[in-house]
């Protein structure tokens, strides 16, 4: 369970927030003009990294608030909370080194294996 | 009953009776049921999983792996409990288990004659075919499987969870602990110290009480004085009989407290157990470490038992858990237990130490009084069925392996093992904590913190005494960032403890032998050195895998007395490290955590939120029944005397449609929508226009995901210039709301638009059918409720009885309509008038259900009934609601995608069955011909109804291609007939819409 920062209410736990997915999506402005692949492309196609990633949050048993959080999805650790509107910050997550691997330290079930 | 000497720890005034197996027995206060049991000298309390061998205590802690009762009875009534954790109390009934008739005669034993045939695997092996026989052999397996039986009846006992936040929580309190505690209570920090045990002081309570000495005082008065210290500071909680056993993200860990142990739990009246949901700014685990096992032919007799739990029983309950004592080792731990027996009196045959040589203090201590010990030494056997007898030794590094031949024998009636130790890392683990292997003794210990996370003493792979009290204070210091600033000398503790000597590592005696015996590696499951061998001939390489396979660690006890002595196992036979190994996962609980205990107080009423509408009084009085719509209760028909579903529903049909019917509608979701761009936001929101709606109109509007799939739909009202009130459905209010604060906060931030939930701050009530302005001019006779001052899709404020009232007219049933948004408090008055002076017009009271068919009758759509998802509106024959002069709105450019402009998508058709009797049924699938199978389908009915104002049934379905082929004839292929059905236009009723426009 995260302890979430809400930038409008102070840290909360994770239980009155609601996960909205992939941040700085933006609707285009100009949806006519883009072809089917493109719209597709808005809607649909979303990163899952494994490692860092921006996404949107809601503090919906709260201030109702949306937000912008950083977060390792390898070792779950939340690196930055900023509002909507606002850049995302640069950040460095300790990233896995292949699409499987795991960071040293935070991430799944091996505690102690040394096996690459 | 006989205990050794005086001790605090019982209070032997307090004469305690308990039952076991239906024989009552005696025990004094403060007794757990394994050390009350022992001292009744009761070795052997159950059976085991697989074989059925006779079983006893091994340990005297949470570890416990075979003395597991089935506690009490009835409704009380739990299984799998450990008896080294129950505190007994007057009456407690606990009963063996897994064992028939009898505990000492258990037919189930044959198959320890037979376990040749059930290797590891063996139900995967053996009941694989035939594939249909799967059914067959489960029954009996069933049967055979499991060990407690859980209750049949609902738990009577109350439970809840408690939120708690601190700077500093502090798991255990054996010596590290307790210090840490002090330190940090000392810094004023807000300190939770938590205990499993039902006392304070772990490690300690099974020492001799006098030895070690810290600071010159025996380590018993250090104790007790820290913790009359820690209870004195107001910033310190400390907690016993509360066991930590989950720890997650962010340091929140779960513990769960039994509030009343000592009372029993039939007579638990109150809270039973209170789950703890601890969010620390910093955690020092001080969990200790748990003695291991050494795997030899046959360790698992009743009288075989951890050797420090045997010290426990000796020193903290006064019971010696035998007469003739062998002991069995690797490391020097157990001398000390052997000298605390022999300083009792009792006989102590010998140490079998696998050691060749050794010199620590204990060693030399226990020489010099005497006992024999036999280094280089190893037990290859034990005789005795119902408990140990005689062992059988021979030297380490011979050649000849014949236990027969160069062998020694000795009775005795207890073997204390000790394997060394195992860090108690599963908190550490689960906060994804890093481990590292350390050779010396075979241990997994804590190498790196994930989290603010320290841990301390033999939880971390330390059990020299004076490192302990030496390096908590520098640890902390720059742990919890005190700066040295407040660490009195006094707290340097000093001890006399000596060192104990080195720790041979042991995995497993005689293991050229592994296959011809039975040495059992965990004991719960029954699974033995032997089935790990063929787990890992068999192909079986990844330590979760042999987990898996031969199901060692995964019983209750989830293996803490054996995962490691298993991956000691397959390292040695497989010539791995044990480091590259790895370890298999600790999950979470710790220990077992009861159902209810999680459920907490969300049981029965308070499962989920139950909402009622103002009027719901009413409806319960007059015999309605409900169905539950999202959280809501909603009236679904009320059925008169004698009146089934059918006879009920066709009334309230029929009477809305020929006179009046009256609706409870309060749960709409109403949100109110205000601020100076709110048109602009509407336009943006759904598909058709509303910059121009007149400001007292009523519109229909249908919201679209981006995605052109139809998510809501409802009637907005312009209630002012920069002022709407929108209307949802009941189920989606709540994500509706949610999608809109979404699009005005993440994408159109530049809009002044305000949303406020009003959904119930209203009561609606719906009038519906010819005679409903006859009720309502009755109700107000001075207002004009003519068509021409108040049309059909127009809103007034009218004054009803005196409560202001929001008047829309607008109709989901096809009728002359009045909905009446009443501010709550006043709507069961309202709704009552309603009611009374409608009497002359038949007034019907209808519910959901007679609802549901009004609008089908008329073609009207439920969201989520004729929409899943997948349906645009044009697809539900709406293109006149999709505004084709907007330059966007949400959902616009997905109608233009090459899949939702395709020709045969689904589309929203009426159905009428040849047979106007049959009633098709909703989901059935549509087929053009009837073929073999698979037939080609081309769509679904999605509502389905009788009407007895048409006299037949109709339905409406989504069909491939359906708006251009009413008047063909589909089928629906049913179990045992075909439905032959025609298209048709889904408006039933007043297709012209004279009706609904009076």
């Amino acid at each position: 369970m995260f302890l979430i920062n809400c930038p409008y209410c102070g840290e909360r736990d994770q239980a009155e927030f609601s996960c909205g997915g992939e941040a700085h999506i933006a609707r285009p402005k100009n949806p006519p003009d883009l072809t089917d692949d493109q719209w597709a492309e808005y809607l649909f196609i979303r990163k899952n990294d494994k490692g860092l990633h921006y996404e949107r949050w809601n503090h919906a048993f709260g201030c109702r608030q949306w937000f912008n959080l950083a977060r390792n999805t390898a070792t779950d650790e939340i690196l930055a909370v900023y509002k909507m509107g606002d850049k995302p910050p640069k950040l460095y997550a300790n990233v896995p080194i292949t699409p499987s691997g795991e960071p040293d330290i935070g991430s799944g079930n091996l505690s102690t294996s040394k096996k690459k | 009953m006989k205990r050794l000497q005086n001790n605090k720890n019982i209070e032997k005034n307090k004469i305690i009776n308990f039952y076991f197996d239906g024989k009552k027995y005696q025990g004094y206060k403060g007794d757990t049921l394994a050390s009350a049991l022992l001292a009744n000298k009761i070795h052997l309390v159950g059976r085991s999983f697989k074989y059925h061998r006779p079983r006893g205590i091994v340990s005297a802690g949470s570890e416990e792996p075979n003395g597991i009762v089935q506690l009490e009875t009835r409704e009380y009534t739990e299984p799998n409990r450990r008896v080294t954790e129950i505190q007994i109390y007057e009456g407690l009934k606990a009963f063996s288990q897994n064992n028939w008739p009898f505990l000492n005669f258990d037919l189930g034993a044959i198959n320890d004659l037979l376990s040749p045939f059930f290797p590891a695997g063996f139900y995967y092996k053996t009941f694989m075919w035939p594939p249909k026989f799967w059914k067959t052999y489960e029954f009996f397996i069933r049967h055979a499987a499991g060990l407690g039986k859980s209750p049949k009846k609902d738990d009577p006992h109350k439970y809840e969870h408690f939120h708690y936040h601190c700077d500093l929580l502090v798991v255990g309190s054996g010596i590290s602990g307790l210090y840490t505690a002090e330190i940090a209570a000392k810094n004023n920090l807000k300190v939770l110290l938590i205990e499993q045990e039902n006392e304070f002081g772990g490690e300690i309570l099974s020492s001799h009480g006098d030895n070690p000495k810290i600071n010159n005082i025996p380590i018993n008065i250090w104790k007790n004085d820290i913790i009359n210290k820690l209870k004195g500071y107001s910033n310190v909680k400390i907690i016993s009989n509360t066991t930590c056993f989950a720890y997650f993200h962010y340091n929140l860990l779960l513990a769960i407290q039994d509030l009343e142990p000592e009372k029993g739990l039939s007579k638990t009246h109150e809270i039973r157990q209170r789950i703890w949901k601890i969010r620390s700014k910093k955690v020092v685990l001080a969990t200790g470490a748990i003695e291991r096992p050494i795997i030899f032919n046959n360790n698992d007799r009743p009288g075989i038992m951890l050797a420090n739990s045997a010290r426990k029983y000796l020193n903290k309950y006064g019971v010696s858990v035998g007469q003739n004592l062998l002991f069995f080792t690797n490391n020097d731990s157990a001398y000390e237990t052997a000298i605390d027996f022999f300083h009792k009196g009792l006989n102590v045959q010998a140490i079998v130490d696998v050691r060749n040589e050794t010199n620590g203090h204990f060693t030399k201590i226990a020489k010099d009084l005497g006992i024999t010990i036999l280094n280089g030494y190893e037990i290859v056997n034990t005789i005795g069925r119902l408990r140990v007898q005689e062992v059988k030794l021979k030297k380490l590094h011979t050649n000849n392996i014949d236990e027969n031949k160069s062998s020694i024998t000795i009775k005795c009636d207890t073997i204390c093992v000790s394997g060394g130790w195992t860090p108690t890392v599963h908190l550490f683990t689960q906060s994804k904590g890093k481990l590292k292997y350390r050779d010396l003794d075979g241990s997994f210990i804590p190498e790196r913190a994930f989290q603010n996370t320290l841990c301390v003493g033999s939880c971390n792979g330390d059990y020299d005494l004076h490192k302990i009290l030496e390096s908590i204070p520098s640890n902390l210091n720059n742990f919890l960032d005190l700066k040295g600033s407040k660490l009195s000398n006094e707290e340097n503790y000093k001890t006399d403890k000596v060192l104990n000597d080195n720790h041979k590592n042991i995995w497993i005696t005689s293991k050229q032998k592994i296959s011809k015996t039975k040495m059992f590696v965990d004991f719960q499951n029954d699974v033995t050195a032997k089935d790990i061998k063929l787990a890992l001939k068999e192909g079986f390489q990844s330590i979760e895998h042999v987990k898996r396979y031969t199901t060692t660690g995964m019983a209750t006890d989830q293996g803490k007395t054996s995962n490691v002595n298993a991956l000691g196992i397959i390292s040695e036979l497989t010539n791995t490290d044990i480091s590259e190994l790895g370890t298999t996962t600790f999950r979470l609980p710790y220990t077992p955590v009861t159902f209810g205990a999680l459920a907490g107080r969300h049981v029965k009423e308070f499962f989920d939120l139950e909402r009622t509408t103002p009027m719901h009084d009413w409806h319960v009085n007059n015999n309605a029944m409900f169905e539950d719509v999202g959280q809501w209760k909603r009236a679904w028909y009320y059925p008169k005397k004698n009146e089934n579903f059918s006879s009920a529903l066709n009334r309230e049909v029929k009477a809305t449609r020929d006179s009046l019917g009256i609706l409870d509608a309060s749960t709409l979701g109403k949100i109110d929508i205000q601020g100076r761009d709110v048109s602009e936001f509407l336009n943006r929101i759904y598909t058709n226009a509303w910059s121009k709606l007149e400001i007292g109109k009523c519109r229909y509007g249908v919201m679209l995901g981006d995605d052109g799939m139809v998510i809501d739909d409802g009637v907005t009202t312009r209630l002012g210039e920069y002022h709407y009130l929108m209307s949802t459905t009941t189920g989606n209010a709540a994500s509706v709301m949610s999608k809109l604060e979404d699009w005005l906060q993440t994408e159109w931030p530049e809009l002044e638009v305000y949303l406020t939930s009003v959904t119930e701050q209203y009561g609606t009530i719906s009038l519906n059918g010819p005679n409903s302005r006859k009720l309502i001019e009755k109700i107000n006779s001075d207002f004009d409720f003519s068509k021409n001052n108040f049309p059909h899709m127009s809103y007034k404020n009218i004054n009803l009885c005196g409560i202001d009232c929001r008047v829309m007219r607008i109709s989901f049933t096809g009728e002359l309509c009045y909905e009446i948004n009443v501010p709550s408090v006043y709507a069961k008055y309202l709704w009552d008038i309603c009611i009374d002076k409608g009497q002359e017009y038949n007034i019907t009271p209808y519910g959901t259900e007679a609802m549901h068919v009004l609008r089908a009758e008329k073609g009207f759509i439920i969201v989520g009934q004729e929409t899943d998802g997948s349906v645009t509106p044009v697809d539900l024959d709406m293109d006149w609601i999709v505004s084709k002069k907007k330059f966007d709105f949400v959902g616009k450019r997905a109608l233009n995608r090459s899949d939702t402009i395709k020709k045969d998508r689904k589309q929203l058709v009426g159905l009428k069955t040849k047979d106007p009797k049959i009633i098709l049924e909703e989901g059935a699938q549509l087929v053009e011909k009837i073929t073999t199978l698979p037939m080609k389908m081309v769509g679904h009915v999605t509502s389905s109804y009788y009407s007895p104002n048409l006299n037949s049934s109709f339905a409406l379905a989504l069909i491939k291609g359906g708006l251009e082929k009413k008047g063909e004839k589909l089928f629906a292929p049913m179990q045992n007939e075909t439905i032959e059905v025609e298209i048709t236009d889904p408006v039933f009723i007043d297709p012209q819409n004279t009706r609904i426009n009076q």
